[in-house]
């Protein structure tokens, strides 16, 4: 289970935001963090991967300690066995396919998982090429694939297929549900699109200003005004 | 008759420089890329130094190091029994410092360069700080490697007020073309000079080529991708 207290001033566009984000995750749920832009959710998510650190609070999986300003514990990025994907791929360019997949393996790691994963992203055929040839859905694809090669303990995804077509978004939600219900990842999926919550979760955390304002299933937690958008066109209220 | 060693040693000189250069410029360029306190300024300052001062400053300081009557040389060559001015070695350290900001600059904004999401995607796979600036970070800034040596090399292949006043005109030792180019102006044999300054001048213009191609192309490639 993850518990995670924090709180830190972040400063953007529209002033000082009192980031305050409180909650607990279930070993193996996938949970979206629906809201705004600049509501924090990037954020939660940079502190979960300690890329930025929280003023002060505590982190914690399964009894370990990534972060903790009592005791200044903070675990370094390396060493919290997460797997992020970005929404811009994030693909290392100077490597193949099978090289970027090959990067990411830990010391020790049998190479069996890359073509595994290869296999399970269809990249096979293209594993000797470099991402610059790619599609976006492929690259996002092999982004995925890249980040599960350690078999993380907990899989960040920032809004991960918002810069694709609504087809290709489509297609890559059902293979990131076949992903997780294979290996059953707790996962955190940022999100400010309302139909991929409700397809992707059975659980939104509604982010504004910095505070989770609402907890629950995505069909009660979200807008109605939200909803209504969904039913007439699918696009975000 | 054209002297073949000064052209020996001028090519010794600016490959040494370029080498410790290198060595050296690395991990100073990505201290000075990913580091964000306030008194970065001062580091950067002095790396620029050689870009405005006249070399013949910069000679006289080192000289004035370097001379046994001074500290630092006498510190040298009492305990290590190494005399740095009017010698090759003592040109190498000139030349390094006259040329790094040749190295630093493109160095450093290569490294600026490349996407942070990269950087930050490495330490989310367990990457090291090492690790990544092996694999991540110099394979993706190669147009500002190429730059910065190459610059660094044709920098050091002309200087002359630097030379001068640390190497002297040494046979054997320090007299590379710049200063024999002198010498033979100051005998009148501009027919000689001539020769020298030509080709300084067509490796000199070949090397901007160069560079300005390999840039083109790596533009193109990152564009691409």
């Amino acid at each position: 289970m993850i518990a995670i207290n924090v709180t830190r001033k972040l400063f953007g566009a529209n002033g000082v935001l009192d980031l305050h984000f409180e909650t607990t995750i279930a070993n193996g749920e996938l949970v979206t963090l629906y809201g705004p832009s600049g509501a924090g959710k990037t954020s939660v998510l940079r502190m979960l991967a300690g890329l930025l650190k929280p003023e002060s609070g505590s982190i914690r999986i399964d009894g370990d300690v990534w972060f903790d300003s009592a005791t200044a514990i903070n675990v370094r990025t390396q060493d919290r066995g997460i797997g992020v994907v970005f929404q811009d791929y994030s693909l290392f360019p100077n490597m193949t396919v099978r090289g970027n997949l090959e990067f990411a393996l830990q010391k020790g790691q049998s190479v069996k998982i890359v073509d595994d994963l290869l296999e399970l992203t269809q990249m096979s055929n293209l594993h000797d090429k470099k991402p610059a040839i790619l599609s976006g859905g492929q690259k996002q694809r092999v982004a995925v694939a890249m980040a599960l090669v350690r078999k993380p303990r907990l899989l960040l995804l920032d809004e991960p297929l918002s810069a694709l077509d609504s087809l290709m978004q489509s297609k890559l939600q059902d293979y990131l549900l076949q992903v997780h219900s294979q290996f059953k990842l707790t996962t955190i999926l940022v999100s400010h699109d309302v139909t991929e919550v409700i397809k992707m979760s059975k659980r939104v955390l509604i982010m504004e200003n910095g505070q989770v304002v609402k907890d629950g299933a995505p069909l009660e937690a979200l807008p109605l005004d939200g909803l209504r958008f969904v039913e007439r066109d699918g696009k975000l209220p | 008759m054209l002297e073949f060693e000064p052209f020996y040693l001028t090519f010794k000189l600016a490959l040494t420089t370029t080498i410790v250069l290198f060595v050296l410029g690395v991990p100073l360029a990505y201290w000075l890329a990913f580091n964000h306190t306030r008194w970065k300024v001062l580091p950067e300052a002095i790396v620029g130094l050689p870009l405005v001062l006249p070399p013949s400053v910069l000679g006289f300081y080192l000289l004035m190091a370097f001379s046994p009557q001074n500290v630092v040389g006498r510190f040298l060559e009492s305990f290590f029994d190494i005399r740095l001015v009017f010698t090759f070695p003592g040109l190498v350290i000139a030349s390094v410092i006259y040329s790094l900001p040749f190295m630093i600059q493109p160095l450093q904004s290569g490294f600026s360069m490349v996407p942070v999401s990269l950087v930050e995607t490495a330490y989310t796979l367990g990457k090291s700080r090492f690790t990544v600036l092996t694999r991540v970070l110099l394979p993706n800034m190669k147009a500002a490697l190429i730059s910065a040596c190459v610059l660094s090399f044709a920098h050091t292949v002309g200087e002359f007020g630097i030379v001068l006043m640390v190497g002297g005109n040494i046979a054997h030792e320090t007299r590379v073309i710049s200063v024999v180019i002198y010498d033979e102006v100051e005998a009148m044999n501009y027919q000689q000079a001539n020769v020298y300054s030509s080709i300084l001048l067509i490796f000199s213009f070949l090397v901007l080529v160069s560079v300005y191609t390999v840039n083109r192309k790596m533009q193109k490639v990152h564009y691409q991708s």
